[in-house]
């Protein structure tokens, strides 16, 4: 199993590689988007502001579609999750590869939307909603999906950011931080996980175990 | 829900763990990678690594400390202590870090943290702020507990948070290993003035203190050293006790190799 996993210069790479081999995949990291074409699978990465997307500039863009196209599997993480949605309100010009339907907004945008408010976190130090949302939280399925396959209900992944994606019906776990927002995404072969599968123990080996496992089916 | 996270702090000295009270007297307490593959099996929830003397010889222990830990763990790893520069912080995150915590750095040079956050993002950037009560406020020390800085806790915490921080790892040198219990006003007056999560360190030594840090304390994580290493307490029992409480914590694994880690 050929892995790209594409560095635009937005967070460390080292965790996921890691996380990936240790799932017995062979991951490389491709310097031009040519270089998507010899993978079985694409994994987008990143930590931080949206605008650094801009580096996946057309031609990325286009060979990211085209390995879709043939059947390849993609998967976004965190940042890279957002990405394949249509945009985030962090970078309004910025436009998302819009795989997916929706826009990415801030927490305390979707709580205040949702009309929970952001002080509406109940808990012991419900002072006020932090943002961003850093920590273990739950993963609670929506549907079954391949990439979440055998978590035990009640699951926790490692999370940490302050914009996440809407609730759409790419949707295949919700968790709840001020604001309900979707987790985890499947749309076919195109994947998304805000939290870090990387950083998230057994529960984040299992879901890139099972990302890889419907890679290889194609 | 959010849960508090439990984090164990492995303060490192030539390739072991030791650990001092009152930041003094530092005695042996075993193999980091060891004690991390037990706290991983217990359900511990990140990782802290402290080079607590970073002369040039320790520095490249904790590399070598740093890679091995990283290779078998897949939680949160931060490491702090001695990183004076981008280039030490790169040094730790090219290891498997996957965040760094500065202290004395970031005092004498706040700019360090921006720089370090437009680099690796917030996430990986955490300040680690060392205060002792002075009256009714808390004093910043630099240098281990040893250089007064000058400043006041509250303050350098919402300014370090303006620079760049991502998070806070709060040590109360006054309870520093004594395991007399987290010092809640600190927690709570710095957790109040920010917006990022605070980690409460020093004083742990029951599970009421932990209970106490999250509740009247506002903690978001805390973390411990010694009532870990020294198997007194499990963190599952810990995480079993707080779950019982009221406290969100996540749950502890059942079994030391699921069917997941198996699967890959």
């Amino acid at each position: 199993m050929r892995v790209a996993l594409v560095d635009y210069g937005a967070g460390n790479l080292t965790s996921v590689r890691k996380a990936l081999r240790a799932c017995g995949a062979d991951v490389f990291t491709p310097d031009r988007p040519e270089g998507l074409t010899a993978a079985d699978a694409v994994v987008i990465p990143g930590v931080g502001h949206f605008a650094a997307t801009a580096v996946l500039d057309a031609a990325w863009r286009a060979a990211v579609c085209a390995a879709v196209a043939s059947g390849r599997a993609l998967l976004g993480i965190c940042l890279g999750q957002q990405w394949l949605f249509e945009g985030s309100s962090e970078a309004p010009d910025v436009p998302g590869l819009g795989l997916l339907h929706g826009r990415c907004a801030h927490l305390r945008e979707m709580a205040e939307e949702a009309g929970a408010g952001p002080a509406g976190a109940p808990g012991p130090s419900s002072d006020g909603l932090k943002v961003p949302h850093v920590g273990w939280n739950d993963l609670a399925a929506t549907r079954p999906s391949d990439l979440l396959l055998g978590l035990a209900p009640g699951s926790q992944a490692y999370f940490t950011h302050a914009y996440a994606a809407p609730m759409t019906s790419a949707t295949v776990a919700t968790t709840t931080h001020g604001a309900r927002f979707a987790s985890a995404v499947q749309q076919g072969r195109i994947c998304g996980v805000q939290f870090h599968p990387e950083k998230s123990g057994d529960v984040g080996l299992r879901v890139l175990a099972n990302f890889l496992r419907q890679a290889g089916e194609r | 829900m959010l849960s508090k996270r439990i984090i164990a702090c492995l303060d490192v000295r030539d390739g072991s763990v030791v650990k001092g009270v009152q930041f003094e007297g530092l005695g042996h307490a075993g193999d980091p990678v060891s004690l991390a593959r037990r706290y991983n099996v217990e359900g511990i929830d990140e990782l802290v690594v402290l080079d607590v003397t970073a002369t040039l010889e320790s520095r490249r222990a904790l590399v070598t400390t740093i890679q091995a830990v990283a290779a078998e763990l897949f939680i949160p790893l931060a490491v702090g202590g001695g990183i004076r520069s981008a280039d030490d912080a790169a040094a730790v995150i090219d290891a498997g870090a996957d965040k760094i915590s500065l202290n004395s750095a970031a005092l004498a040079d706040p700019g360090l943290l921006t720089a370090l956050a437009r680099r690796y993002g917030s996430q990986a950037v955490v300040v680690a702020i060392d205060a002792k009560r002075d009256g009714a406020r808390y004093a910043v020390f630099a240098r281990s507990g040893t250089a007064a800085a000058g400043r006041d806790a509250v303050e350098w915490a919402r300014e370090a948070e303006a620079r760049g921080a991502g998070e806070i790892l709060l040590t109360s040198i006054d309870r520093d290993g004594t395991r007399a219990g987290f010092e809640c006003h600190l927690t709570a007056a710095v957790s109040g003035a920010v917006q990022i999560p605070v980690i409460a360190s020093g004083g742990a030594g029951t599970f009421e203190h932990f209970e106490d840090v999250f509740t009247r304390g506002r903690a978001d994580a805390a973390l411990a050293a010694s009532i870990f290493h020294f198997a007194e307490h499990s963190v599952a029992d810990l995480k079993t006790w707080l779950a019982g409480r009221g406290i969100p914590v996540r749950a502890v694994q059942s079994a030391p190799a699921p069917e997941g880690r198996r699967a890959c």
